[in-house]
């Protein structure tokens, strides 16, 4: 447990210690302010909530995420620092667990610091703050899925352009399955059981349900599951080829 | 519980290529190993192997008496390892580096500050403390590797080309510290600068094309040169004719060679012995019943990159056939 902080307190650190984390911030801001007022006409709906904001968080993780995640294990591999840190005395799931929590505090401090339209929203109407709130951690749980694929994709490579687009095609693939079957016509082809399940695939649908304020303990189990999965493949890619 | 350090038939295959060939040996207390071979001989890929970066293919090593497979946490916390061009986090200070790595070594508090404190002296880091990795010159990267190795006092310490890119101050500096930490500990050491093999090593181990064809002591690895125990004779150009007649038909003396740089007026020569004993009293014998003006004689204690040479290439070659 103490390793596993150790790696987490220097990985956020590093985040702060580079433009990276000023850079992610504050394009992420800038994106969800375009997309809530734009896009999503948050003034124009006359509806206090803040649905506007959260229905195009899949699609904004599906591209800052990668972003995010293509340097954590790309960027050791290529600069040899992966030797240090794998001849330290942690084991390979306690570098892997640290480099994860520190990303996604840091997704989640991002996160946070969008509160002002929270404030907002409170100002102009009553939302349901309920609502909100499982949004806010629907959104928190679905980054960490986005960034454990990010995650494990990174620690195949050493070039982070490849991790960027692998890891965004990946995403694209659990984002899109709930659009790719709710077209009828390939809903008129695929049997139900197939069509269902992937659709409970989906990022997009999980985190429409969660936007209405059902924040299912099945839904959380999804998430989490599936960052479990791809972490410990992580994990089992590390071991297996360390060097190159 | 044997050696400190045991390495039981190593190898390691990437794909088709063979890095590491069946390497055994033992490593005690006290010693100083110096692990020679040329670029690509398997020299960094077998410390990987101990330091339980990459696992073995096949065979195993143990370090004080924990297995590299079956108990490699424990292995790496016996050991103090700098990688092959002393990788850091470039973005870290030096401060905030060594903090990360005693936190990880599991060290609290004044303890801490006390080990990281000790590890700064020992290198040398004073200056550049609170200066990003990244911006420090070649020089300082290296002991801040160095220092990240050394910081919990292991007593097994690998070093991957510890003096590599450093100037000659640096170097010695570096060979200085670590004949200090050798009396109570194991250190593994590669390179490819010969010199630094006498001036630290208490034993070498070549090896080519992944398998060891050389181990024993400095001096042993000397003793394979064809110069060992040579002697080079300087006498006046008028007595010069006379040498290569006066040292024929000895016993104990092979041949003499005639040198082409010799200082003005005089004339240089490499005197052989057959059977690498010492000559030099034979020689000198010669040269003072014959009246010669010697203006300079000495043994060679053989040529280490002569020798170095020989024994690789030989390897290659044989390997080829």
């Amino acid at each position: 447990m103490s390793h596993i902080l150790a790696i987490f307190k220097r990985e956020l650190k590093g985040y702060f210690a580079t433009p990276v984390a000023y850079v992610f911030i504050v394009i992420f801001l800038l994106l969800t302010g375009i997309f809530t007022f734009y896009t999503g006409r948050l003034y124009e709906r006359s509806i206090a909530d803040l649905e506007p904001f959260f229905m195009f968080h899949p699609w904004l993780y599906l591209f800052l995420i990668p972003a995010l995640s293509m340097r954590l294990w790309a960027e050791e591999r290529k600069t040899g620092t992966i030797e240090l840190m794998m001849t330290l005395p942690i084991t390979t799931g306690q570098a892997v667990l640290g480099k994860f929590l520190a990303a996604w505090a840091f997704t989640g401090i991002a996160l946070a610091l969008t509160f002002p339209l929270w404030i907002t929203v409170n100002y102009l109407g009553n939302p349901d703050n309920g609502v909100v709130v499982a949004s806010y951690l629907g959104s928190l749980l679905m980054a960490g899925a986005y960034l454990a694929i990010g995650s494990c994709i990174s620690a195949m490579t050493k070039n982070q352009v490849i991790a960027f687009v692998i890891s965004f095609v990946v995403c694209m693939m659990f984002v899109v399955t709930g659009l790719f079957v709710s077209v009828a016509a390939v809903r008129d082809f695929l049997p139900e059981p197939v069509a269902r399940f992937l659709g409970s695939l989906s990022f997009d649908n999980r985190f429409r349900d969660i936007m209405r304020g059902v924040l299912n303990i099945r839904d959380i189990v999804y998430f989490v599951s599936l960052a479990g999965c791809w972490l410990f493949a992580n994990a089992l890619i590390l071991d297996i080829k360390k060097s190159q | 519980m044997g050696a400190l350090v045991e390495i039981k038939n190593l190898s390691k295959k990437f794909g088709p290529i063979t890095a590491v060939d069946g390497i055994s040996f033992n490593v005690d207390r006290g010693e100083v190993l110096g692990f020679l071979g040329p670029n690509g001989a398997g020299k960094s890929t077998t410390m990987k192997m101990v330091t339980c970066f990459l696992t073995p293919t096949s065979g195993t090593a143990s370090v004080c008496g924990h297995d590299i497979l079956t108990d490699s946490v424990k292995v790496r916390q016996k050991i103090g390892y700098l990688p092959e061009g002393a990788p850091a986090w470039g973005d870290m200070t030096p401060a905030a580096f060594l903090d990360f790595i005693a936190e990880i070594r599991g060290f609290r508090g004044g303890e801490r500050k006390k080990r990281i404190g000790r590890a700064i002296e020992l290198v040398g880091l004073q200056r550049v403390l609170r200066q990003p990795i990244d911006t420090l010159s070649k020089g300082f990267k290296r002991r801040v590797g160095l220092a990240q190795a050394i910081l919990h006092d292991p007593e097994v310490l690998v070093l991957d080309e510890p003096t590599d890119g450093l100037d000659p101050n640096q170097k010695h500096e570096v060979r200085a510290l670590i004949q200090e930490m050798a009396k109570n500990k194991v250190i593994i050491l590669s390179t490819h600068i010969l010199e630094e093999v006498e001036a630290v090593c208490s034993r070498a181990v070549i090896i080519a094309r992944g398998k060891s064809i050389f181990d024993g002591t400095p001096e042993k690895l000397e003793a394979k040169s064809r110069y060992h125990n040579a002697v080079h004779l300087t006498v006046s150009t008028e007595h010069g004719s006379n040498v290569e007649e006066a040292l024929k038909g000895f016993d104990d003396i092979k041949g003499v060679e005639r040198l082409e740089s010799a200082p003005n007026g005089h004339a240089s020569f490499l005197v052989f012995p057959k059977s690498g004993e010492p000559i030099i009293g034979r020689v000198s014998e010669v040269a003072r019943t014959s009246n010669w003006q010697v203006e300079e004689i000495r043994s060679e204690p053989g040529r280490l990159d002569e020798v170095f040479r020989e024994l690789t290439i030989g390897a290659e070659g044989g390997d080829r056939s």
